[in-house]
């Protein structure tokens, strides 16, 4: 949910709007804001999954320090979300475990594509 | 390889006090930050500060850090963002991370203001999307505009907690409870009169047994303890939240610290583990000052007063500054410092630094 | 300090043993007079804003600066500066002679929506239970106030010393809050 009145920082200033293709569904950004909170805005609180036991993981930090935000950003894995630019366009993925670099393993495994 | 005369860790208010005061005394002065803008928490503290005049007392976070940013900016120094210090060498040579690139940077004197992490709390369910520090929180909703839940637990009722709880029912959340462990409240009774005027509940005695949901937070089960505290059986109380915020302690980031071989001493009432200085903030390491929360976890006003006194002492030994004027400038830093380290808050912690300040080695016969 | 035991620091309220034995709380004669500052003020934190900023120097806090803040009610004209600037948000202003039945009760406020002189609402205490409803007289908020408005409401005479906020008006949609997306 987005605070666009605040009785202390005033009227929010955002960026352009732009789209990401978050696991293949379009979701709307402020350009330059983090991925993360575009994703929170829109309700989808789950990122990633834990490699051992599949476990949901979001937002823990929200300073890049933790790694629990991290998602597979335009093809690259562990991109900490909370602390990189949305861009028009960029394509995310919810991360399973570690991830992996490549395309084939990262669109083409069935039944693995993430969920909110 | 790039030189500068003072690098700076960390543009934070330690960091920017410290880069003000050595620009402004004619050094050339590095400031370097991995996050994207700079301010480390201040720009978040949307409250007034307390203090006296010279603390800018009665002014917003949020506006000191404007303002300490924009004589950075005037004394001319060099800001460098999105830029991780990964690592710092014998020669005082620092390791930079900017896009993928590393590159060195070597300084006649570095200071350190790298300020501190939060601490985690593990309870069932503490890993799941819904949990956050409440320092995550606050970055959410003060620095992006965006709430992460509507309905909160806070975990802690130190300043943080009482403070980030107000700050979310200015941005419109619902503050379900706050909870600590402790009996008392540790924050200062005013930021808890205002969320109570404001109908949040403060428990204290009580702590999370776990935060419950399918694939993210929905409820959280809490329980009153005992005086061991011990979860007294029965006394479990569920409560429907969506956001379980921890403001259960900071740590001190001095990583760079350890990895220079600095001294340390453990003191707990500071948040662990933080490098010894001296009373200008010099470590065991000549030429390698520290300022801030990676002293130890006290609270902006003094951080900035740290980060001055580094900047005047740094500047001073490279000969910027004229040793009469940095002593009179010193000395005025140090009462500003002592004002703020009284009372029933401040003493506690005046007595943790001296225990600091006595553990380091008098200038004289400190190692070359 | 046994007080403290019942009061602040356990539930956050400054119990009334607290504040009657702050410097800061004014009499029930000087409360009679007319309108009076209240400052609630009862721990010992480095601050003193409102010293500084009271024209009048009705507030004495001197040094340290963790001096609990003396209030002289006759050098107080209630001109309520101190009331914004207080960031303990501690300050607040009442006046026992307003009307017949009713006081007019001022607090420090920084939530949205903010009421409007007129409107009806839900004052309440310092535990946040509503005492009652009351009609808003007035809501202040110059620049120099730096975002920190200040309310004032009519209410029950007996509740002067009780009402110390309001319940927050709710957002509507309208005004900026969206569910989900954007």
């Amino acid at each position: 949910m987005r605070i666009e009145m605040h009785p202390i920082l005033g009227e929010a200033q955002w960026g352009p709007k732009v789209t990401l293709m978050v696991d293949g569904k379009a979701v709307d950004a402020f350009e330059g804001e983090p991925i993360a909170t575009a994703l929170l805005a829109a309700g989808r609180r789950v990122f990633r999954h834990t490699t051992k036991r599949d476990e949901p993981r979001g937002v823990f930090c929200a300073l890049g320090r933790c790694t629990d935000c991290v998602m597979v950003v335009d093809g690259r894995p562990n991109v900490r979300t909370c602390v990189t630019a949305a861009r028009d366009g960029m394509v995310i993925e919810t991360q399973r475990g570690l991830g992996h670099w490549g395309t084939e393993q990262i669109l083409g495994e069935k039944g693995e594509q993430g969920h909110a | 390889m790039h030189e500068t005369e003072i690098a700076i860790v960390g543009a934070g208010p330690a960091g920017l006090a410290a880069a003000v005061e050595a620009a402004q005394a004619g050094a050339q002065v590095t400031l370097v930050d991995e996050n994207a803008r700079p301010g480390g928490q201040l720009f978040k503290q949307i409250h007034k500060f307390f203090g006296s005049k010279a603390h800018h007392a009665g002014t917003r976070g949020v506006q000191i850090g404007r303002n300490l940013l924009s004589e950075a900016e005037k004394a001319g120094v060099e800001i460098r963002l999105d830029t991780v210090v990964y690592g710092i060498y014998p020669d005082k040579r620092l390791g930079l991370a900017c896009d993928s690139q590393s590159e060195d940077l070597k300084a006649a004197s570095i200071i350190l203001a790298t300020g501190a992490n939060e601490r985690p709390l593990a309870f069932p369910g503490w890993t799941m999307p819904g949990v956050m520090g409440a320092g995550a929180i606050q970055t959410l909703i003060n620095i992006h505009r965006t709430l992460p839940g509507r309905r909160v637990l806070m975990v802690g009722a130190g300043n943080v907690g009482l403070i980030v709880s107000y700050q979310l029912l200015q941005a419109g959340a619902e503050v379900v409870a706050i909870i600590d462990a402790l009996p008392g409240i540790g924050g200062y009774g005013v930021h808890a009169s205002k969320v109570r005027r404001a109908g949040v509940p403060i428990l204290t005695g009580h702590t999370i047994l776990a935060a419950k949901g399918d694939q993210a937070v929905e409820r959280a089960v809490i329980a009153k303890v005992d005086s061991s505290g011990q979860p007294i059986p029965g006394m479990e109380q569920t409560l429907d939240v969506d956001i379980v915020g921890l403001a259960v302690g900071l740590s001190p980031l001095a990583e760079l610290a350890w990895m220079a071989g600095c001294q340390f001493a453990h003191v707990p009432e500071l948040g662990g583990w933080v490098p010894v200085h001296d009373e200008e903030m010099q470590t065991s390491l000549p030429g390698l000052y520290v300022a801030g929360d990676v002293t130890g976890i006290e609270e902006a006003s003094i951080a900035m007063e740290q980060g001055r006194m580094a900047g005047l002492t740094a500047a001073q030994a490279l000969g910027c500054l004229p040793s009469q004027e940095a002593e009179i400038k010193k000395i005025e830093v140090r009462q500003r410092l002592d004002a703020l380290r009284v009372g029933s808050f401040g003493d506690a912690r005046a007595i943790a630094r001296q225990r600091i300040l006595s553990l380091s080695v008098p200038q004289g016969i400190r190692e070359g | 300090m046994e007080s403290m035991q019942e009061g602040v620091l356990t539930t956050g309220i400054p119990s009334q043993a607290e504040l009657e034995a702050s410097p800061g709380y004014p009499s029930a004669a000087a409360l009679a007079r007319g309108p009076i500052v209240v400052i609630e003020c009862v721990q010992d934190i480095p601050c003193n804003p409102c010293e500084l900023v009271c024209p009048n120097n009705a507030i004495h806090i001197g040094e340290p600066i963790t001096n609990l803040p003396v209030f002289l009610a006759d050098e107080c004209d209630a001109c309520s500066q101190c009331i914004p600037i207080c960031p303990g948000q501690a300050i607040f202003r009442v006046d026992m002679t307003y009307a017949e039945e009713q006081a007019a009760v001022s607090f420090p406020y920084e939530f949205l929506p903010m009421p409007e002189a007129g409107n009806v609402v839900q004052a309440v205490n310092r535990a946040g239970e509503v005492l009652c409803d009351a009609e808003v007289l007035r809501v202040q908020q110059p620049r120099s106030f730096d975002l920190t408005a200040v309310i004032t409401v009519a209410v029950p005479k007996n509740l002067a010393m009780e009402v110390r906020s309001m319940v927050r008006l709710p957002r509507p949609w309208s005004q900026g809050q969206r569910a989900g997306g954007l």
